[in-house]
Order: structure tokens, then sequence, then C-alpha cells
């Protein structure tokens, strides 16, 4: 895949969608067939009960359909299921696309332990290069430096409980303090994202870095806060601050290093002209920034759960 | 520093507020971020300044009436419920 001209590269050019069902290379997609053949095989038995031939169902399905009133009942409702749930995805796909959504969430367990392992002690990892396939990025089943939105989101809510629990301990606790603790850590994600997006259009740095990326990469933080959690809860204050050290420099390097094949160009040698000299540098800053300011957040989230 | 999702919306509201009032021709173009000042070089890369410009020049447009209805609910609601 080569790039048409260096100079002005079209923002996001690779679409990341859920490819359709014929592809099955990239993504087992079998939501849409199995309630489909469940559905089938409940129509067609309710329909012969009339002609009380049962002979050809299951010895398992007679007593549910002897039974007129329950199989209509049983129709209509999961007709109804259908049209409630073809409603509710136009809706949502109105605002966002849930194909881009499905393709974050595309993860198995040996992509989890291995970024869970990347995220915590990426000194070792050698190749940071997001793989392509074909002009789409590679799903995150099969390419480990692909951002997903599962781990933040699974880190997220684990951080919540943590918190509840940290407060527990210190009978601080009372129900309002998770959703307060919960709705600071979304506020402080969506400044994140927003301030990123901002200095991205800003500086037109074009990369292909979506807002779901921006979102991905700011929700790692997540699980160097639950390790830093769980440092202050077990080994009290010198735990947190030795746990707090571990997990920015661990966040800082893989922030830096994955941040850095997107924004900062493979600079070739006919870049444009005067503006370059100042380009690499400030894009440089961006990332920088984003770095030193993750454990800021982390000190600032979790610094009052562990006194 | 505790947030709710209702203050993050306040700041939001107050934020585009602050720049719906920058008036074009009795301040922007005094202080020389005017949209008749933005047309720099014509290379592929508009500075920092010439995208802040743009950036608040569409907001104004776009925001202009979105924020008549954002700004009378939310005085109701000010009024009600202090």
């Amino acid at each position: 895949m080569d790039l048409p001209h260096h100079g002005y590269r079209a923002t996001k050019p690779r679409a990341r969608a859920a490819p359709p069902a014929a592809d099955s290379v990239l993504f087992e997609d079998t939501s849409s067939v199995g309630p489909a053949m469940n559905s089938q095989g409940y129509y067609t038995p309710g329909y012969n009960m009339e002609g009380a031939s049962n002979i050809q169902e299951g010895p398992g399905m007679n007593n549910l359909f002897a039974d007129p009133m329950a199989s209509a009942a049983m129709m209509y409702g999961s007709s109804l299921a259908n049209q409630g749930k073809d409603m509710v995805n136009k809706e949502i796909s109105r605002f966002m696309s849930v194909n881009k959504l499905k393709y974050f969430f595309a993860v198995d367990t040996r992509y989890v332990l291995k970024k869970l392992m990347i995220l915590m002690f990426p000194y070792t990892h050698q190749d940071w290069e997001v793989r392509y396939h074909r002009d789409t990025p590679l799903p995150p089943r099969q390419d480990v430096n692909a951002p997903d939105l599962y781990i933040p989101t699974m880190a997220f809510i684990t951080y919540i409980l943590l918190a509840g629990m940290a407060l527990g301990i210190q009978k601080r606790f009372s129900p309002e303090v998770l959703g307060l603790c919960a709705s600071t850590a979304l506020v402080w994600i969506i400044i994140e994202v927003l301030v990123m997006l901002l200095s991205l259009y800003l500086l037109t740095i074009h990369s292909d870095l979506s807002t779901f990326d921006l979102i991905a990469y700011s929700g790692y933080k997540y699980v160097g806060m639950i390790f830093v959690v769980m440092g202050g809860l077990l080994f009290g204050s010198d735990g947190y601050f030795v746990a707090l050290a571990w997990s920015s420099c661990a966040l800082m390097f893989f922030i830096v290093r994955s941040l850095k094949m997107k924004i900062l160009p493979s600079l070739s040698s006919d870049s444009m002209g005067t503006g370059s000299s100042a380009k690499p540098q400030l894009r440089l800053y961006v990332t920088a920034a984003t770095a030193i300011f993750q454990p800021i957040i982390i000190y600032w989230l979790t610094s009052h759960l562990v006194r | 520093m505790a947030f709710t999702l209702y203050s993050l919306i306040q700041a939001a509201i107050l934020c585009v507020n602050a720049v719906a009032v920058l008036h074009e021709e009795r301040f922007l173009s005094k202080i020389g971020w005017g949209v008749d000042q933005s047309v720099g070089g014509f290379g592929d890369e508009p500075g920092v300044k010439v995208q802040l410009m743009n950036l608040v020049r569409s907001v104004r447009t776009v925001m202009r009436v979105p924020l008549i209805a954002v700004n009378s609910v939310c005085i109701v609601l000010l009024l009600l419920f202090g």
C-alpha cells in the first residue's frame, strides 16, 4: 500500500469497518445468524400445529406448542422485539457508526493478556507498528498494537469498584461517592479527548487517529490507576508511591511509542518548505504533553483514595 | 475536584458563549483576528493562528441559533431550580 503523495495526506484514509459476512478472516460475526435460525426453527412448527402433524418436531417441542395461544404470543413477542431492535439500531447509527465501534471490541483473551503486559512493562516490546490488511487496520484480535475499547471500559468499571472498596475500607463510603467518582473520571477523559482533538486540529496534524482511537489511548491510563490503587491498598503509602512511579513511567513510555507512529510522520525528503521546521517540534510537544498529562491525572484521581 | 456531568455541561455552555460574543468587526479586526486577515500564504499548511481564527468564525456561525435556545433553557432552569 503506497501513499499517493506526501504533501497532503488525507485525514483518516482508512475506514475501520466490520467487514461483511463473506470475509470471515477478520471478524466472525455470528450475531445475525443465530437468532434467525432459532426463529426459523420456532416458526415452522407453529404453522404446522393445526394439522396435528407434530411428528417432525422433536419430543422436546411438543409441550411448548400444544397451546396455540402460547405459540402465537411468542411469535408476536419476537416480532415486537425485532421491531424494537431495528428502531434502536437506526437511532444509534445516526450518532455513531456501530461498525466502527464493533472493530474496537473484537478482542480475545490472548490479546487482552498481551496488551496488559505491554501496558505495565512496555520496555521489551519491539514492534509498535499497527499492521494493516488491504487498507483497513487489523482488528485487535490479530494485531497486538491496535487500540481497543474493551480494556479501557473494563478498567474504568474496575477502577470505580476499587474506589468504592478503598473508601469503604476507610469507612468513608456512601453510594453518592461512587457516582461522583465515576462522573469525575469520565469528565476528565472527555476533557482530555477534546483537548487532543483541538490540538490535532489547530496544528493541522493529519493523522488517522479517530475519536475512538483517542478515547482508547486515554482509557489505557485506568489500568495504571488500578495498579496504583491496589499498591496503595496492599502496601500503604510507600507502596502507593512506588506503584505510582512505576506505572507513570510505563504509561508515558507506552503513550509516546504508540502516538509517535501516528502523529510524527516518517519525514520524507520532499516535505513542505518553510513550515516544516516548526512542525516536528510542535508534534513532539503534543506527544510529550499527552505523556506528561497521564501521571498527573493518575495522581489526581487516586490520591484521595489512599491516605 | 469533583466534577459532575452537569458541571461539564455548564462549563461547555460558558465557553461557547464566550466564543460567541467576540464581535467580528468591533473586536476581532482590531486585534488582527478578522476573517479578512486570514488569507495567508497558499501553502497547504495554514498556521496555528489561521486555524484558530477559522475555528472562532465557524463556532460563531454554527452555534449562533442553538445558543439562543440553550441559553433560554438554562435561564429558565436556573430561575426555577436555583
